[in-house]
């Protein structure tokens, strides 16, 4: 039980952050790349006013996954710099934050462009 | 032909189909949801080998982005993406998909300005607006906070 | 020498003769209900090349070698060769025909191409400018998907109005004399723009220039839709053959059951899950060269009107929020050489 209860929370939050964006594609005509902005952005706002940590800690990864978290994390970040150097962790915070995610994507993109061509079904 | 480019909206909205938004809703829901349950899986798992909470949840994120990755190249992320929607494109696996989709589509042009700068096409504008963000939200927590 | 008939119909008095037509095409085109109509189909959609671009320029130059191959004829003995496809600065035709040494005219009409290379190929010929020469248009699904959309394996959701760009080419080559078909008559078409701004719904944006296009040639020909085999348009798919019908139904022309599109039947819809149907200028190019063409050469079918749509928009203005401005060209074409429509 104590694993199937956060895979849960995880999944049903997540799922439900997920069902927005599709609501907002099949309804705005948002184009996926707007989306996936504001849904940064927003994190960042939410994370900002304290809000979104709480979704973090009660469904983990169904919070921290969805790009909400990102800028959620970029927000944590600024935070915490900002208490610990001051006014230059207003620039250094958010990068910081996600380092690791962006530098794994880069890398690993890169690798993906060695090791395969585009292909078509 | 005499038609205001307001009657041919309607008209084109009607001769139009809508997208199977219930469908797309439920496969987005369980696929999403299925990711996000996948990298709290990890996230135990790490937090199990005595990782920090917040380590582990960072290593959870890199193991979604290598498993996204890995996918693209093998040209399945797309075919998932295809019924999932927003649930393959609202997880940071989306934000990896369109960094890899783009390295392997425009290395034909080169490793410098192919890949090498159209990597971000798609993911440079979330980087540019969330890192502005936290810098406004550093701005105002600097002073007030 | 040509002369015109109403406003906007150009009537050819010595009608060019379609020679052969080839058609090329690649997997998707294979597992579609026209597998047969195509000459070479290669299902490696990179046509054994390293990118899609030259891809795209091997289909063109195989369409023309098939062509040419079919009628008999030499490269030197075209006199000139109408050409165009997707890419950026039609680099596809460009590049594709370059070994050629024929005299070259790059015709940009997007997915109306096979129409306008069709017309401006014929209008040289019945001057007695040309005694030969080849029109040719080509699309591929990758290089118009990097171009004007996005990377293949990213993971997008296309929506049920989007259109699946063909890997297909299609070449004609024509002559002062010859057989039947004849290209009798042709109505160059207007820009027309009725503000659509989806991206994904270019049958919609494109329906009214054809209507506009169809309108005029029934009206400076007298006319009407069941005086023909079929009216056939290029890529307008489900929604805009929809919007076509209705649209000309306003006008008092019914074309209700003379009209087909090349759209859906290049592809099974349903099976191929290939949403409002095909498009991109191989797509008509394919179905004429491959299909409809070949069927006028048998006596199946005689007298068909063939209009070409085409979206004049790139990616760069409708970022900026232009509508999609669209164009249709129409080629009268018959298996008699004089009598019929016009």
């Amino acid at each position: 039980m104590d694993l199937f209860i956060p895979l849960l929370r995880a999944f049903v939050v997540g799922g439900i952050l997920c069902g927005i964006g599709q609501l907002l594609i099949d309804f705005t005509k948002l184009t996926p790349a707007r989306i996936l902005t504001g849904y940064v952005v927003t994190g960042v706002i939410l994370g900002g006013i304290g809000v979104y940590q709480k979704l973090v800690d009660f469904a983990g990864a169904g919070a921290s996954v969805p790009l909400l978290g990102f800028g959620n994390l970029l927000a944590k970040g600024v935070r915490e710099a900002v208490a610990e150097q001051g006014m230059l962790g207003i620039l250094t915070g958010g990068f910081t934050a996600c380092a690791g995610g962006i530098a794994a994507a880069v890398v690993l993109s890169l690798l993906s462009a060695v090791l395969w061509k585009s292909k078509i079904k | 032909m005499n038609m205001s480019p307001e009657e041919y909206d309607k008209l084109a909205k009607k001769a139009s189909p809508n997208s199977p938004f219930l469908k797309n809703l439920i496969s987005a829901f369980l696929i999403g949801g299925g990711i996000c349950a996948l990298g709290q899986g990890f996230l135990l798992w790490y937090q199990r080998l005595g990782i920090d909470r917040d380590t582990a949840s960072a290593w959870a994120s890199i193991t979604l982005v290598f498993l996204s990755i890995l996918l693209t190249g093998l040209d399945l992320y797309d075919s998932i993406a295809k019924v999932a929607g927003a649930g393959t494109l609202v997880p940071i696996t989306g934000f990896a998909n369109s960094m890899s989709s783009a390295a392997i589509e425009f290395k034909s042009e080169g490793w410098v300005l192919g890949l090498g700068a159209k990597m971000f096409i798609i993911a440079g504008p979330v980087i540019v607006y969330g890192v502005s963000a936290s810098v406004i939200y550093g701005i105002l927590y600097y002073i007030f906070g | 020498m040509a002369h015109r008939i109403g406003k906007y119909t150009i009537v050819l008095d010595q009608p060019p003769s379609i020679l052969a037509t080839a058609a090329i095409g690649s997997k998707k085109e294979r597992e579609g209900p026209l597998e047969k109509s195509f000459d070479f189909i290669c299902d490696d959609p990179y046509f054994e090349q390293d990118s899609w671009e030259k891809a795209e320029s091997i289909m063109q130059t195989k369409a023309v070698n098939t062509a040419l191959g079919k009628a008999g004829l030499q490269p030197q003995e075209i006199d000139a060769i109408f050409a165009g496809d997707l890419l950026n600065q039609c680099v596809g035709s460009s590049y594709g025909l370059r070994e050629l040494g024929i005299p070259f005219m790059g015709v940009y009409g997007a997915c109306s191409t096979m129409a306008e290379s069709l017309l401006g190929a014929s209008v040289f010929l019945d001057s007695g400018a040309l005694n030969r020469a080849v029109a040719c248009t080509s699309s591929h699904f990758c290089a118009a998907e990097r171009q004007y959309r996005f990377p293949l394996e990213y993971g997008g959701q296309r929506t049920p109005t989007a259109q699946w760009t063909a890997t297909a080419a299609g070449a004609a080559v024509l002559g002062k004399d010859g057989p039947s078909p004849y290209v009798r008559a042709v109505t160059i078409g207007t820009i027309e723009d009725l503000g659509i701004t989806d991206a994904n719904n270019m049958g919609a944006a494109m329906a009214p220039a054809a209507a506009v296009t169809i309108q005029r040639f029934m009206e400076d020909t007298g006319k009407k839709p069941s005086d023909f085999d079929l009216v056939i348009t290029g890529d307008l798919g489900k929604v805009g053959s929809d919007l076509v019908r209705d649209l000309l139904l306003r006008e008092g022309i019914k074309l209700e059951n003379s009209h087909t599109d090349c759209g859906l039947m290049l592809y099974d819809l349903e099976k191929q899950d290939m949403h409002a149907g095909g498009s991109g200028c191989g797509c008509s190019a394919g179905v004429m060269c491959g299909h409809i063409l070949p069927l006028m050469r048998e006596d199946t079918l005689h007298e068909i009107v063939f209009v070409a749509t085409g979206a004049l928009m790139n990616p760069t203005v409708v970022q900026q929020g232009e509508s999609i401005a669209s164009i249709a060209h129409l080629v009268y074409l018959s298996t008699k050489k004089e009598g019929g429509a016009v």
